[in-house]
């Protein structure tokens, strides 16, 4: 989340597009209802009627997989009805901005596209710079070159009747949303959005959320109260685990892994630290090496010196343009080619696209080793519907773990607030905490390794691994220290617009991410982590103030947000280039004679208007400035539509490019896809419910919600169900290409037919809850429908739009 | 009907128990229930108040388990009033945590292992679980280390074993795990943050 959840109160319109908020965050829904309250229009485009719907001002429904139609259709109404917020867009983004003389767009293809790779060459991509190097722009945005009159002409293609024909949603209620939502594009007023898997969950993801903030940006929208682009985020440490990388592609802090072309880390830092020749920039990830730096010292501690580039030939190499997700990791593990699998806290036989190819994959791996505080259908695998125990040959341990209020540490909600937490109970049995576990396999694994020595010992060995306390126990104080990081010398900071210098000792904490140095006077495990203690000690995670100066919400002294514990990120670009806040009724941030007052600002610089010493709001991007034009994105510096994998049409109506260019294909025989066939007539999506939590790996062992929710159904509009003669809780079979279930049907006034491209598109839903290891009857995975393909960006897999039959049995 | 905890308990007490109060043709279950509540109280009133914060959807809701201080057992969970985001109140949940602790019998107490072939879990101790884990970890990077690539590039990297989850373990625990992946050389690393 740009901004946090009690700040949805301070909301004048919220579109909740891609999210049923009120059944899987009923607490956040509270406060979108708090907002509603006081006079906000909340808005609900989604392709199913829910409880969210309900108590919202009303439903839009719009056929899966067709939200950058949408979207794309609301930025076509805003250009062309002059609803953007000029002082906005002009000052905070790059609008202005003049694209390269050969950049294209011709049929739904970008400038650079190589058919056979499905990868675009971005050479073409890029914005032009004058002699000194900094971006050319033309301020009346008049220029046909330049990013807006680019975007314009983008966007002209997405008519109301074009859009309607896609996504199945009528003209009127597409005018009414735009309508609705872009009046918020003035300087008192505030709309926000609120997503979910209901966006991830396609090949099109990144680029639907792209297309929100491109929105939120033309509507001033971004950096304020009541705004920003919030996804509500589906596990409780999500925003955490994603901080600390349990991510092939990136390491802890968002920084890149290295790959295998930059063999040197002058070479990876190089690449890494990006350039600007603006004085008004203060791309802040100049500061990259210090970050990296202090990483590397935080994992190899001592033996990480300058002479041996801190570790760098320690770390592995991912080959370039090459992706190790779970996806690829299933389809390497189908192959044959991965033997063992750590799978912790997590459920894949159920919650991974294309159950039969995961679970296939499986019986081909030689050890597994699970972590949890229930068993679950993947480390049973070996006893699954149709598997023979005595023909598998894995070796599985499940090692029983410590339950969230069974062990002390800290956990981080989508509002980027981390919460520290305490061990109430020990866990039963011989249950640990997971960190314990990590801690034990791993002192083992080095033990051997000291022993017998082996291939590519030294990070192993030198890896600093003292997280135990003085009796051997995983002392989850000692690694957030390690996480947040400390002088590794005495050092003196010195700040030069204060005038002021510092000492540190060795072994103090570092107090912000600002004092991390580059030659290896800090460790820090993450830096965004930094000033997560104070430089005394004081674990700031665990505050339990109420005060809430603003009065806007953001209590500041509960617990601790990274970073630096700023509450709304772009926070400058709530005021105009003198500092003064667009909307002074809900002043977020004011420039006050030499500083800013409110909310923790996004740097200490003056506004921008100062033209010495001012900066630009959006200090993370190399230029200053929100991107409307974003070539930072595989498939295209503007969002364009393109239909899911599985759809019901063999053309997409607004190109002749079908599916999302840039998407990797999985080949293998199991990866089978049936796009507008006959056979699988339906589109298709998966959800969750109120009661069960993701794969239902730990709801389904509790009585009381599994009482609520005890089975698989399939919600089946009541049209479609007359047509095929089903009736309201018949048992019906599910299925796609792929696979099939059986579960029980749900006929609903809950889901409506679709006209699309002047057909009748009906569309089906299912919940993604449940597996056949417990209850006995209550079906098994919905993932045996859906198909090994994720987003052109991020690989998350595409849950939510594909193509099914459904029969009585 | 009014009676207090110390009285019902000695009532109770002192003729053995609630059962055979009610051999005496007393129908005693609304009290015993009422009782059961204010007993209930007490005890919350008695106990070790920790704070904790909700395993389910990113919210952060916040908790408040009740621990009986002779026993160090949980007794009772419920949302945390102090706490600003959800001021005391859970979805059903959050509201249903205590099922999480060691009242559910399907929590998971001993080491489990299934031998190859095996239609069966049999139940281990720690130290033998670790030292075979380390063991196949040990054994299986060095089958499968890879030291250069196709290109010839140097990419030390361990590619025959992947790693998943967890969103839903502490921080702490997230980034012990993701360095620990590294150190070992591992690039098949991934977690619900994807899917």
């Amino acid at each position: 989340m740009t901004n946090h959840y009690i700040d949805l109160k301070n909301s004048d319109c919220i579109l909740i597009m891609g999210s049923n908020a009120a059944e899987h965050h009923p607490i956040a829904f509270k406060w979108i209802l708090r907002a509603k309250e006081k006079g906000a229009k909340i808005i609900h485009v989604d392709p199913r009627y829910t409880r969210t719907s309900a108590r919202c001002d009303y439903h839009v429904p719009l056929r899966s997989g067709t939200d950058i139609a949408f979207l794309g259709g609301m930025i076509n109404y805003i250009v062309n009805n002059d609803k953007w917020f000029k002082d906005y867009v002009l000052n905070y983004t790059n609008a202005s901005f003049i694209v390269g003389p050969d950049f294209t767009f011709q049929d739904g293809l970008f400038s650079g596209y190589d058919a056979q790779k499905r990868k675009y060459n971005k050479d073409t991509w890029v914005l032009e710079k004058d002699s000194k190097g900094i971006p050319k722009r033309d301020m009346s945005l008049n220029d046909p070159r330049c990013v807006f009159q680019m975007m314009k002409t983008h966007y002209s293609r997405y008519t109301l009747d074009k859009v309607s024909s896609i996504t199945g949603v009528s003209k009127e209620n597409l005018l009414k949303v735009y309508e609705e939502y872009s009046a918020t594009g003035v300087k008192d007023k505030a709309g926000t959005e609120c997503y979910a898997l209901g966006w991830t969950h396609h090949t099109t993801g990144s680029q639907i959320i792209r297309t929100m903030s491109m929105i939120q940006l033309l509507l001033g929208n971004m950096g304020i109260c009541g705004g920003g682009v919030n996804a509500l985020r589906g596990e409780p440490n999500v925003q955490g685990s994603t901080d600390h990388a349990i991510l092939y592609n990136i390491l802890p802090g968002y920084l890149k892994m290295p790959p295998a072309s930059l063999d040197t880390l002058d070479k990876y830092l190089e690449k890494n630290t990006p350039v600007s020749k603006d004085p008004q920039s203060a791309n802040y990830y100049q500061n990259y090496p210090k970050f990296f730096v202090s990483f590397l010292k935080s994992m190899f501690h001592d033996k990480a010196t300058a002479e041996n580039g801190f570790g760098y030939s320690w770390m592995p190499k991912l080959d370039d343009g090459v992706h190790y997700s779970l996806m690829h990791l299933f389809d390497k593990m189908y192959e044959g080619k991965i033997k063992g699998l750590f799978a912790v806290g997590t459920d894949p036989a159920v919650s991974s696209p294309n159950t039969n190819k995961v679970r296939k994959a499986l019986e081909k791996l030689d050890w597994m080793v699970g972590e949890n505080i229930f068993n679950n259908e993947t480390y049973s695998f070996w006893k699954g519907p149709g598997v023979d125990p005595k023909q598998v040959k894995t070796e599985v341990f499940l090692l029983p773990a410590s339950a969230s209020m069974e062990k002390e540490g800290s956990q981080s909600n989508s509002g980027r607030w981390v919460q520290w937490k305490y061990k109430a109970a020990e866990a039963p049995g011989d249950g640990i905490p997971v960190g314990e576990i990590t801690i034990k396999i791993m002192a083992a694994v080095r033990a051997l390794y000291a022993k017998e020595g082996g291939v590519h010992p030294d990070p192993i060995l030198n890896l600093k691994w003292d997280y135990t306390d003085i009796k051997g126990r995983y002392d989850a104080l000692k690694v957030s220290k390690q996480i947040n990081g400390y002088f590794l010398k005495d050092t003196v900071i010195e700040d030069k617009a204060a005038g002021t210098k510092t000492e540190f000792k060795k072994g103090q904490l570092v107090p912000t991410f600002g004092m991390l140095q580059v030659d290896g006077a800090t460790a820090s495990g993450n830096w965004v982590m930094a000033g997560s203690f104070t430089a005394t000690g004081e674990n700031r995670m665990a505050k339990r103030g109420k005060d809430d100066p603003t009065g806007l919400g953001l209590y500041p002294n509960w617990s601790y947000a990274w970073p630096v514990n700023r509450r709304i990120i772009y926070n400058r670009a709530s005021c105009d280039i003198y500092g003064k806040p667009y909307n002074p009724k809900r002043k977020l941030l004011e420039w006050v004679g030499d500083k800013w007052v409110g909310d923790v600002p996004d740097g200490p610089w003056p506004p921008q208007a100062d033209k010495e010493k001012g900066k630009y709001p959006f200090i993370m991007k190399a230029d200053g400035l929100g991107a409307l034009f974003g070539p930072g994105m595989v498939e295209g510096p503007f969002p364009e539509h393109y239909e899911p994998l599985e759809g019901p049409l063999a053309k997409n109506p607004l190109s002749g490019q079908l599916i999302n260019p840039a998407i990797e294909i999985f080949k293998s025989d199991l990866d089978k896809v049936a796009n507008a066939d006959a056979k699988f007539p339906y589109v298709c999506t998966t959800y969750s419910c109120t009661e069960h939590w993701c794969s239902g790996a730990l709801t389904r062992w509790q009585a009381w919600l599994l009482e609520m929710q005890p089975e698989l159904y399939v919600e089946i509009g009541d049209l479609l169900a007359r047509d095929l003669g089903i009736r309201n809780g018949a048992k019906v079979r599910v299925s796609s290409i792929r696979g099939a279930v059986e579960c029980v049907a749900m006929v609903t006034k809950r889901f409506k037919p679709f006209q699309i491209e002047g057909k009748t598109v009906h569309q089906v839903g299912l919940p993604f809850n449940y597996g056949w290891l417990f209850p006995k009857d209550g079906s098994d995975s919905t993932n045996f429908l859906t198909p090994t393909v994720g987003d052109a960006n991020t690989f998350c897999p595409e849950y939510k739009a594909f193509m099914v039959n459904v029969q009585k049995i | 009907m009014e009676i207090t905890r110390r009285g019902f308990l000695s009532m109770t007490g002192a003729i053995g128990s609630g059962i055979a109060l009610s051999g005496l043709g007393i129908n005693l279950s609304p009290v015993k229930a009422y009782a059961d509540e204010l007993s209930k109280m007490n005890r919350v009133k008695a106990a070790k108040q920790v704070t904790t914060v909700c395993c389910y959807c990113s919210v952060g809701c916040g908790l408040v388990c009740s621990v009986d201080k002779l026993t160090s057992k949980i007794f009772n969970i419920e949302g945390d009033a102090d706490h600003p985001i959800n001021e005391g109140s859970l979805c059903a949940k959050g509201a249903g945590f205590f099922d999480l602790t060691e009242a559910n019998k399907h929590r998971l107490k001993k080491v489990l292992y299934r031998a190859p072939m095996s239609d069966k879990w049999e139940e281990k101790e720690w130290p033998w679980a670790l030292e075979r884990i380390a063991r196949l970890v040990k054994d299986t990077r060095e089958a499968g280390f890879v030291k250069t690539n196709a290109k010839g590039e140097v990419v030390n990297r361990c590619e025959n074993i992947g790693h998943l989850g967890s969103s839903n373990v502490d921080n702490e625990e997230c980034w012990l795990m993701s360095i620990k992946a590294r150190a070992l050389g591992m690039i098949y690393i991934d977690h619900q943050a994807r899917v």
